[in-house]
């Protein structure tokens, strides 16, 4: 278009890429041609967790920048070319290269620089500071030859330099001027704890030091002279005092700035000229400088809508934080330095644990007006909650920062794990590993998992892992969190009995009487089980919505791009040849990727979500049933072809494991449970892995419970022997409801069974015995969920209102372009990125 | 000017569930998450971000699941879990990373979304 504007953005740094990404979501890309100047020699990257470039991260794994962005958008970059004035009256700019650009509308996102205080020496070698790539490389190389770094100041910022100063194996001292660190979020007693527990880490802590040159040293190559009289020798120092903003472009044009520096906007983020914006830790809004990226981004966001003409107002943003320096938890919220005229303190300090918690509560003790946090913030949520939504506190506010309920007893199952063990097969991780982040300050399952990267991949042994941390650091004395999540301080076993004694039916109700807030991903799906274990509702019901996980939701399972699979039923296994054709059939009419699955089924790849029903359609017409392969529930009951056939089989095994299929196919449980049913002990069926094994002899059936195949293998304990089958099918309804009714969230049988008190012998004499004299009920719950079996697929059908979830745009009949298939064998398989990309530019999707 | 458009009744948003609106080429993942304190439906109950999941590299996040979080709205992921807050889009496990809000609006009893802005 010829009379198409141009806006240009001084500054790609993570703020400018956001108003960017901003940008290329709204209509206003359209009506400008965009310019964006870079003065680094790569586009945006993560500044945020650049520590993590020294374990490992490379510059590429940094970026912030999706592969392709600008050519997308039509964004034109240019980079390694610093702006370097502004004409107003012409509207141009010029940049180092001698470019002029013209603009009609400019945004400034340029950032900050780190300050360095102007003592003498400041200049002198391996004098450095800490914020581009290029400062990193150039701490590398000057740690080559270092043994002792200084890092100047003692805030968020030079921690985090202090921490990557130890991880290059240096030395480390932190400098700083106040008399604590985190001088800005912490009052004393908080940094008073928080330099203990970072000097039990090696680094020694100086603070009220104000330095007063730096000179040639003598067992170092420089020397830090202090204006007390004293000095440190060292090899490297890192300035971390501090961020000024890069306001000298804005400066030299004649832009309004404040008189400690800062451009000045208003709350749309204009800057003195209203063809100029400021965004980013460049701006000034209301006499603050906003360092951190969260209000950036916000900033960016008032920009995008000013350009259409809507007021989207930047009004100042919440700077409470927490976060983990060196390890250690340091929260800070709101008036953490009680600066509010009459406000009341609660403290709470633990010189032991070396923990320190503060209130900051209003004058007539009902609000909370902020709190510091150090040594371990867990309760920063709630607290969070109370401080910005002006939540009444409870007639004692000190009892949300002291210590609840000592420890639950020490789980057996972790403890009894070699240190060798390996716990994450995806990432590598030892149980020792994962022992040794405990001890060094990760002291929750989340932390551990951030840390080691145990369970971040496919996550299979997330229940693992919440075993073993639990049991370490209840060995450690520390106090084990058994809470489903913050939103109910119960248990999943605690739970199920609230949800049975309170007959309560749904998790709005249960939410209300147990809860707080409004639930999330881990205590809705596993609320949504446990009523499903125990009504045995359709799980797609109008009041059960949005509990699910994507799998259950949509009865399929959910691929890697967005596309599903489908799993009908093969009660064990045994299929007449028209019903697989049918599967050909409907595989080859819909392109589905086909293969046979390890549970003697047949796995149907790459439908999109509106093709679900229709699937089905044609699926339940052939007379198959869904497979619950989405569900926690009884997938398969594996068999070997038995004495119908074969020569060495004693009994009927693919009868036996027909009728077991067909009888617990609609129970959902804690976990998915798979069975197998062999004829003879030969035990082709492999039934000694699984959650139930029955292996026929001579004298009966034996009954073998809690084995596991996956990740970590365990035999299956041999339960009862020599059974005939109502005492085998009545043995088995007891201990499955019982195991429904006792076990944690997304814990297999397995891992059950090795953290049930009195183990093997305890729950042979519940089932067998009736130790508690549950068993009537036990199997009055099973043939409740039994007569109330419904294919959750036919019921599906039968309900358009179901039935409206299954489409992918509420607007369009479209399907997901994203969604892109390539040959490979002779089937369709997800087309890789590079591959999507080039479908792109040809236009072929 | 920003241009609304009308993506579906108002009817069609379930609680605390999400659905995938279509807003010039572009996926919007739209959520309802209702606040007793506000009553009836209204475009402060709905939020709007972008569809596509930056860690899965695929349009899923209208089927994640709602909650709260360290007293902000999210959704999860339905394919690596990371949450994302609705009201900004920033990821909670990596806040560098943020996804494109949308603005909302209620016009006789349509659901209306405008690109890219958004508080």
């Amino acid at each position: 278009m010829a009379t198409q504007k141009t806006l240009a953005i001084i500054g790609n740094g993570m703020v400018g890429q956001h108003f960017l990404a901003q940008l290329a979501a709204s209509p206003a890309l359209r009506d400008y041609h965009t310019v964006t100047f870079c003065e680094e020699p790569r586009p945006a990257y993560d500044r945020v967790h650049l520590s993590e470039f020294f374990a490992g991260k490379t510059a590429e794994d940094l970026s912030l920048v999706p592969p392709g962005f600008f050519e997308e958008h039509g964004i034109t970059l240019h980079l390694n070319d610093k702006a370097v004035a502004v004409d107003r009256q012409t509207k141009t700019i010029v940049s180092a290269k001698g470019q002029h650009i013209h603009y009609d509308k400019l945004v400034l996102a340029t950032g900050s620089y780190p300050f360095v205080p102007p003592v003498p020496g400041h200049d002198r070698p391996n004098c450095l500071v800490y914020r581009t790539i290029e400062d990193l490389e150039a701490m590398v190389k000057a740690a080559q030859t270092a043994k002792v770094g200084v890092v100047v100041g003692g805030g968020l910022l030079g921690l985090e330099a202090a921490k990557a100063l130890t991880d290059l194996g240096l030395q480390t001292h932190v400098v700083e001027f106040a008399p604590r660190l985190m001088a800005v979020q912490l009052d004393d007693e908080g940094g008073a704890i928080l330099r203990r527990k970072i000097e039990g880490l090696g680094v020694r802590v100086h603070t009220s030091k104000n330095t007063s040159e730096i000179t040639d040293g003598e067992s170092c190559v420089n020397k830090m002279c202090f204006a007390d009289g004293e000095a440190l020798e060292t090899d490297l120092i890192l300035f971390s005092a501090g961020i000024r903003p890069r306001d000298e472009l804005a400066r030299s044009c004649g832009l309004e700035v404040g008189a400690r520096g800062g451009i000045v906007i208003d709350n749309q983020c204009r800057t003195s000229d209203a063809d100029i914006y400021a965004i980013g830790e460049c701006a000034l809004w209301n006499g603050m400088i906003y360092g951190l990226v969260a209000p950036g981004y916000a900033m960016a966001r008032t920009v995008v809508a000013d350009l259409q003409n809507q007021a989207v107002p930047f009004t100042g943003a919440d700077m409470s934080t927490k976060l983990k320096l060196m390890g250690v938890d340091v929260a800070s919220i709101g008036d953490a330095h009680a600066k509010t005229p009459g406000a009341l303190t609660y403290s709470y300090q633990n010189g032991g644990s070396q923990v320190y918690k503060r209130l900051v509560v209003s004058a007539d003790n009902t609000h909370l007006l902020g709190a510091v946090l150090v040594g371990e913030a867990s309760e920063y949520g709630t607290l969070l909650h109370y401080c910005l939504n002006g939540i009444e506190l409870p007639a004692n506010p000190e009892s949300l920062i002291l210590p609840q309920q000592p420890a639950t007893p020490v789980a057996l199952g972790a403890d009894a794990l070699p240190d060798s063990a390996q716990l994450c097969s995806c990432f590598d991780v030892s149980k020792g590993e994962v022992c040794s982040a405990i001890a060094n300050g990760y002291l929750t399952l989340g932390e551990v998992k951030a840390a080691t990267k145990a369970s971040t991949g496919c996550g299979g042994c997330s229940a693992l892992l919440k075993s073993v941390v639990d049991a370490q650091l209840a060995k450690q004395g520390y106090e084990v969190n058994t809470d489903l999540c913050g939103h109910f301080a119960y248990t999943r076993q605690a739970l199920y009995h609230l949800v049975r004694i309170g007959q309560l039916r749904t998790f709005d109700a249960l939410l209300a009487k147990h809860g707080t807030g409004k639930g999330c991903d881990i205590c809705k799906p596993a609320v949504a089980n446990i009523l499903a274990s125990y009504w045995n509702e359709h799980i797609l019901e109008p009041v059960h919505w949005g509990l699910q996980d994507s799998n259950d939701t949509y009865l399929a399972n959910i691929q890697k791009d967005g596309t599903y699979s489908i799993v009908p039923r093969i009660p064990g296994g045994e299929i007449k040849p028209d019903m697989l054709i049918v599967l050909g059939e409907v595989g080859k009419k819909y392109r589905l990727y086909t293969k046979i699955t390890g549970g003697q089924r047949i796995d149907l790849f790459g439908a999109r979500l509106e093709q679900l029903p229709d699937i089905w359609q044609e699926l339940i017409a052939a007379g198959f049933e869904t497979g619950h392969a989405y569900g926690k529930s009884l997938r398969t009951v594996k068999s070997c072809v038995g004495s119908t056939w074969c020569r060495y089989g004693v009994a009927d095994s693919v009868g036996l494991a027909i009728e077991l299929e067909n009888r617990y196919k609609g129970l959902r449980s804690p976990h998915k449970l798979k069975f197998a049913v062999s004829g003879c002990t030969r035990e082709c069926a492999e039934a000694q892995s699984k959650d139930i094994g029955v292996i026929a002899t001579e004298n009966g059936w034996n009954l073998y419970i809690c084995g596991n195949g996956g990740m970590k293998p365990r035999h299956a304990d041999l339960f009862a022997t020599g059974l005939d089958k109502d005492t085998l099918i009545r043995y088995i309804d007891r201990l499955l409801i019982f195991y429904v009714r006792t076990a944690d969230r997304l814990q297999r049988t397995s891992v059950w069974l090795d953290n049930l008190e009195g183990g093997l012998a305890y729950l042979k004499s519940v089932v067998m015995e009736d130790s508690l004299g549950l068993s009537d009920e036990l199997e009055q719950q099973m043939r409740h969920v039994i007569e109330t079996y419904q294919c959750e697929w036919k019921a599906t059908l039968a309900d358009g209102n179901k039935l409206k979830r299954f489409r992918h745009f509420v607007n369009s009949s479209q399907p997901d372009s994203n969604v892109l298939f390539v040959e490979e064998r002779g089937q369709p398989r997800p087309a890789l990125p590079e591959e999507k990309r080039h479908f792109k530019l040809v236009g072929v999707a | 000017m920003a241009t609304w458009q009308a993506i579906c009744d108002v009817t069609e948003l379930l609680p605390n569930t999400g659905l995938c609106a279509l807003l010039d080429g572009q996926q919007v993942a739209v959520f309802y998450v209702p606040d007793p304190e506000l009553g009836e439906v209204c475009a402060r109950q709905v939020y709007a971000i972008s569809n596509f999941d930056p860690f899965g590299q695929a349009n899923v996040l209208s089927r994640g699941i709602c909650g709260d979080i360290d007293a902000q709205l999210v959704v999860a992921s339905p394919l690596y879990k990371q949450h994302f807050n609705l009201r900004t889009g920033v990821c909670l496990e990596n806040e560098a990373v943020a996804l494109p809000v949308y603005a909302v609006r209620i016009s006789q009893n349509k659901v209306e979304l405008a690109g890219g802005v958004g508080l």
